[in-house]
């Protein structure tokens, strides 16, 4: 094998893959850092966010534009899911929170399948060629979403880093008590997160798509490889979450070198299980769960 | 009169009762420190006046106005900012967004507030993008103090500032907290140190077991044989 085969089979189909798990694994932190629970719906809403898009698409609305609609039909959707169970549940162990939003998601794929039915989808038919990029085979589609996760990741970092809510945000995950002594309200910051959380999903859930297709399991299959992200970057990190999803979807698309292809999804499983071994904070030290 | 003034507390957490009936007050510009054995309900005392816990008789008047039973985000905003004895500082934050944390519900210029914190603490201004978790103890408390008076308070509630400090901190915390006692503030502050925290203070109150023991001025209470007997080791 070249270098160049390398480069454009293995590498660079990582680099994106990864960057789609980074932002799921980004919205997943912050629910852990934030809310404090493990958040099992958001491969569903990762998968409500993907289809959305696709019925703007089929209203014709080119899958692009279509994005930034169903990110933002997301936000709502996720406060209005956090409104409609979570926040009775907050006075209760987490425990319970976690279990509920299994519950979600099992209801939220159930919509899916209701509404847009069981069989595979996709914002366009037709094969795309990749063009040539001195030697690096890439297609629009890949481009595009290498751009969009940077532009998330630059947005957000800007936003938690140098606003009055992202920093308030950032307080409630950094020491919930003091945050409260502080005068940041609780409620607003919940709300915040959810609306953020849900257009990532959106977002992580749309670029599965139009990287491959749409199916109503698609969003499940990935919770395992972003929970790892997530992780093995550390909770709490959002820059940790980007770490840890590039590591995980690169190492699940050099495992074909050891493993048959079918277990590719296996790898962020290893991935997980070795950090909570070696290093249960994650690599940029995250909280302890 | 007096800006705090707190008459028979009782309350607790939960329904057990911590606080028996405890009477304090705080004057304008003044450091009162309450001390006493484990257990005698001292910090209990301090927060039953922000509002951390479930006051069921007496009555706790700030600034003329009853604030018995208010929320602390009220209580804050009326005047009164706690300091915490631990998880007082936000770890993954720099120092000076610690301070803009702690101006959260203010508006406007802060220019003027971050200058008079910085002119309190200047050790401070040369580490103000450090994360607050990288410091060591004693300015670690500085930063949670500082988080504190951006609101402006006219009272400051200190749950232990001192604790796991070292002899040279504890000298530097204390003298703070006269320079912020100058500059305005009124302090109640808990403390394990009690023949320290009684040397510099204007007053103090002994409580035992969840009650008012002896009362006066610093030196008068360090004067005290029982009070000396019974906390001070003699």
């Amino acid at each position: 094998m070249t270098l160049m085969d390398f480069l454009n089979f293995h590498l660079v189909p990582g680099i994106v893959l990864g960057s789609i798990y980074a932002v799921g694994a980004i919205g997943i932190t912050l629910v852990f850092g934030i809310l404090r629970f493990a958040h099992f719906a958001h491969g569903d809403m990762a998968t409500l966010g993907a289809f959305i898009a696709l019925a703007l698409v089929t209203a014709g609305i080119d899958p692009w534009r279509a994005l930034p609609i169903a990110m933002a039909v997301m936000a709502v959707v996720a406060i209005g899911v956090d409104k409609l169970f979570y926040d009775y549940l907050k006075a209760r162990p987490k425990i319970v929170t976690v279990m509920a939003s299994l519950g979600v998601a099992l209801m939220l794929r159930a919509v899916v399948q209701v509404v847009f039915g069981v069989d595979p989808r996709t914002y366009a038919s037709g094969i795309v060629r990749p063009d040539d990029y001195f030697g690096i085979l890439l297609r629009d589609r890949e481009l595009y979403t290498l751009a969009a996760v940077v532009l998330i990741v630059i947005g957000l970092t800007l936003f938690l880093r140098h606003s009055r809510w992202g920093k308030a945000m950032r307080a409630m995950s950094d020491n919930p008590d003091l945050a409260r002594l502080s005068g940041v309200d609780n409620r607003k910051v919940t709300m915040l997160t959810w609306a953020i959380v849900g257009a990532l999903c959106a977002a992580s859930g749309f670029m599965l798509g139009i990287n491959n297709e749409l199916h109503s399991m698609m969003g499940w299959q990935v919770l395992l490889p972003m929970f790892a992200a997530a992780i093995l970057g550390g909770v709490g990190r959002v820059e940790g979450a980007v770490l840890g999803g590039l590591i995980v979807g690169i190492a699940e698309e050099m495992s074909i070198f050891i493993l048959p292809a079918q277990y590719k999804a296996a790898t962020a499983f290893v991935l997980l299980l070795l950090i909570l071994l070696v290093r249960p904070r994650g690599l940029l030290n995250g909280k302890v769960l | 009169m007096a800006l705090l003034d707190m008459k028979d507390v009782r309350g607790g957490y939960g329904d057990a009762d911590v606080l028996h009936g405890v009477s304090m007050r705080v004057g304008e510009r003044e450091i009162v420190v309450i001390v006493g054995p484990n257990g005698a309900g001292k910090s209990t005392a301090m927060k039953s006046v922000f509002g951390l816990l479930t006051v069921r008789g007496g009555s706790i008047v700030f600034d003329g106005e009853d604030i018995t039973g208010w929320a602390p985000d009220r209580i804050v905003q009326r005047g009164i900012c706690y300091v915490p004895q631990v998880d007082n500082v936000f770890r993954e934050m720099t120092v000076h967004e610690n301070f803009e944390m702690g101006a959260f519900l203010r508006r406007g210029d802060l220019s003027a507030a971050y200058d008079r914190i910085y002119g309190l603490f200047p050790d401070l201004k040369a580490k103000r993008r450090n994360l607050a978790g990288d410091l060591s103890g004693g300015q670690r408390q500085m930063v949670a103090m500082g988080r504190a008076l951006m609101l402006d308070p006219k009272l400051l509630l200190l749950d232990e500032p001192t604790a796991g400090l070292s002899p040279k901190y504890m000298e530097q915390i204390f003298q703070i907290t006269r320079d912020v006692r100058d500059a305005g503030v009124s302090i109640l502050l808990v403390e394990q140190h009690a023949k320290q925290a009684l040397a510099f203070c204007d007053r103090g109150y002994v409580l035992a077991t969840g009650a008012n023991r002896h009362e006066g001025s610093g030196q008068a209470l360090l004067a005290d044989r029982e009070v000396a007997e019974m906390f001070l080791g003699g």
